[in-house]
Parts: structure tokens; sequence; C-alpha cells
């Protein structure tokens, strides 16, 4: 008996250690194109700029009962073909299963705009974060196109190193699609104070330079050169190595509660950014959410289902009832966030005030559906247990 | 079984009290504070109280 498990993040090995956990002993191979063990990302945009990168540091714990897992580094898959169960990798090299894990993740989207391609960073991998890094190191300046989470971290931390900071987006305000305009604009408030510049509400036109991007120009025509330019737009689903088998692929993989694939006849699940599925504390609409919370419960689910399904019982579906959390951290602010603030159509501020540390509450209709404060752990300890009880 | 946490690196977010609210806890003002000897039957509990830390703070032997 063998599974393999594609991609090497939090989420391969969130379901290698449940697999393995629920009595599945046959082989396991993580088969994954980085050529770092799983390791936790989110200081990629903080200490890693800051202090340097080091794999080692921050690789995960990995638990003993995973010594047997196969690592298969260095080496993505190319395809699959579900009828013979078999991946090809791109070194040609061909691998036979009979479980799948699917847990290739997300890349970051990239700008189709004319202009040179090179000299554009983005933020994904321990290796973009050394190149980016080393541009920072000796630049004066740098341009960060997006005004997400990583955008906004990326600012933050380059602030921190004292480069002049400039931020560009099509959004009206930073974080505004998850957070809503009045956490979004006095984060923008705060940003500026620390001597952040804002271009919102303009799309780009094109990156300037010869070979290597210097600047870009923007929809208003106006140019902006920097000596390091991050592209922070966003992220697309691994899934081209998928195509083929029937699958619908138009936005990740979509998996039932138990993380079961939808469509695939044979046992296997899907975990983590790549992962759709209907989060059933808020509504029934399948959903790809991308916080940093969500492959370790998509893991520890998923490698349950598998080690069952593969032993013949494939478990029955039962509710998502995990709460999407996520952390960001931007010059001495906390940001903390539980459930799906961006689903609300109103907000209320329920702990604090705007300027300093504070919770604000979200409504869809009367139903809370998300908080986020900062700077307030304590206060938000209660609104995790509020949000998991169904109404 | 000792756990221990590396402060430097602690955002007292809080989650670890979620997965071992026996071994993990807030106080009053919002830091954490934890039991640094724990008994070998909460190792499970400890070791998901690791998994799920978004700092990566918590060490157990």
């Amino acid at each position: 008996m063998s599974v393999a498990i594609v991609g090497g993040g939090l989420g391969a090995l969130r379901t290698a250690e449940s697999l393995v956990a629920a009595g599945y002993a046959g082989e396991v191979t993580v088969i994954s194109d980085e050529n770092h063990l799983p390791y936790n990302r989110p200081p990629l945009s903080k200490e890693a700029l800051k202090e340097g990168v080091s794999a080692e540091k921050l690789e995960f714990r990995r638990r003993a009962a995973t010594d047997g897992v196969a690592w298969m580094l260095g080496d993505g898959v190319r395809s699959a073909s579900f009828a013979d169960r078999i991946l090809t990798l791109d070194s040609g090299r061909e691998l036979a299963f009979d479980g799948l894990a699917i847990a290739t993740g997300i890349r970051p989207r990239r700008l189709n705009v004319p202009g040179p391609i090179s000299g554009r960073h983005t933020l994904r991998t321990i290796d973009d974060a050394k190149m980016l890094r080393e541009a920072m190191t000796v630049a004066k300046s740098v341009l960060i196109i997006g005004a997400g989470f990583i955008g906004c971290e990326v600012a933050a931390t380059a602030r921190q190193l004292g480069l002049s900071v400039t931020v560009v987006a099509i959004d009206q305000a930073p974080m505004v699609r998850p957070l809503g305009f009045q956490l979004a604009n006095e984060l923008q408030r705060r940003h500026e104070s620390k001597g952040v510049k804002f271009h919102l509400g303009v799309g780009i036109n094109a990156f300037l330079g010869e070979e290597s991007a210097k600047g870009i120009q923007l929809s208003d025509g106006t140019e902006h050169y920097a000596d390091v330019i991050v592209e922070a737009i966003g992220s697309i689903p691994n899934v081209d190595w998928l195509e083929g088998n029937g699958l619908d692929l138009s936005d990740g993989v979509i998996v039932d509660s138990s993380m079961a694939v939808v469509g695939i006849t044979f046992p296997a699940v899907a975990v983590g950014d790549i992962a759709k599925y209907p989060h059933e504390l808020f509504d029934e609409i399948p959903r790809r959410i991308e916080h940093w919370n969500l492959p370790t419960e998509t893991g520890r689910r998923a490698g349950k289902t598998l080690a069952a399904w593969l032993a013949g019982d494939k478990p029955m579906a039962e509710i998502v009832n995990f709460i999407p959390t996520f952390w960001s951290d931007q010059y001495e602010y906390n940001i903390q966030s539980f459930g799906m603030p961006g689903l609300a159509d109103t907000q209320r501020l329920s702990y604090g005030s705007l300027n300093g540390p504070c919770v604000v509450e979200y409504f869809r209709g009367d139903t809370l559906v998300g908080v986020v404060g900062i700077d307030s752990v304590p206060q938000l300890v209660p609104y995790r247990n509020l949000l998991m009880k169904r109404e | 079984m000792k756990v221990s946490v590396d402060m430097s690196k602690c955002q007292h977010y809080g989650q670890c009290c979620y997965e071992a609210e026996d071994v993990f806890r807030l106080d009053d003002d919002g830091k954490l504070i934890y039991l640094a000897e724990v008994d070998e039957s909460r190792r499970e509990a400890v070791e998901s109280a690791v998994d799920v830390c978004p700092m990566q703070a918590i060490s157990i032997d």
C-alpha cells in the first residue's frame, strides 16, 4: 500500500502525521518541487527579511511517528493519471500510488502587462525571501504592488529596515477586502504615519526599464521608480498537474467536509490553500481560504479520511467546524482575526478605539461572522467559541 | 515532559491555550503563562499546541 502526498508544505506534513496516527502502516512519499522540508512561511515577510533566512530555523517540528515518511524534494509532479494511479515527475520519474493527497498549494499571481519580466520579486518561498532580502540589503527604495497582507507586511519590514516604501494597488484601501474600510483606513493611517506612501485605486499599465524592471507606469499616467519592485497581488492554485482527469479545477480542488476530493473514486484528499469546501458554520458556499491555521485543520482531517478509505471504509463527512484564523504583525501592531470578516455587511467597534488597541465585530445581517482585533488578544478569546456555536 | 516557550518569539496569540488549556493560558494582561513540566499523559495535547503556534515558539523534549 502506498500514499503519495503531492506538495511539501504545512498541509502535507499535517496530512502525513494524521495518516500515520490513524493507523495507516503503508508507505508514505511526499513529493515537492521545493528543496526544503516543510517550513513556516509567515516569517518570510518579517524576520527573514530583517535578520536573514535560515531554512533550519523555519522548519516545522516533525513528529517522531513520521520518521518513516520518504521526502522526495526538488522534483515536482508534472502530471497525474488517475486511471492508472501514476504520477509523472518533472524529472521524468514515475511513481505509482494507491492513495493521493493533493497539497500543492498556491503560487503568486503575476501581472500580465508590457515590460521586462526580470527584476520583479514575489514572496512565497524561502528562495524568494533570500533573493528579496539580498536585494533590499543594498536598496534605498522599494515599490510594492498590492496592498494585501503580504504587501503590507513587506512594507512594514522595509520601513523598519530604513527603506523608502511606496505601495500601489487597485484596491481603495490596504487589506480592505478581508477587513472592510473601517480598519483598512485606520491601518493605512498607521502605515502612513510610519512613512509609507500609497497610490490606491490605480491599475498598472506597464513595467518600465530595459532588461530589468526599474519602475512602473500607473493607469493615471504617473511613473514611479524604485531599487526593488515586489509583486504581491494574490495567488493562484497549483492545479496544472491535475489536468486531464476530469476534475473541476477552476479555483483549486473541490472537496467535501471530510477533505475527500469530489469526483474521484479512489482514495484521494486535498488540503490547505488549494482545498475548496463549504465552511458550514458560515454558509454552504464552497470557498478556498488561505489562512495559516487551515492546512493544519484540513490536514488532520484528511489524514484520518485517507487512512479509513484505504482500509475500505470511506468516512462519513462531518461538519467543517474549524474557524479560519489569521495573524499579521506589522510594525509593533499585532492583528488577529477569527471567522470570515470579509463576508460581513456591517461592522461595529466593540472594544477600545480605532487609533489604539481595538476589536471590530463583523456581521452579516444579524449574525456575527468574524472579528478582528489589533493588540487585543485577551478581548478576542471569547469570540472563537461564539463563532463555533452554530445558530 | 519538559515544555518551553521562546518568549522572544511568542506574540501571546493564545492558540496553544485552545489545545491544552491545563498547560497554557493567558493571564489577565494577555501574557502567556505555561507549565514547564507536564505529565507524559498530556503529550498529544501539548504536541497539538506546538503545531498550532503561528510563531512556532513552543518546544518540547
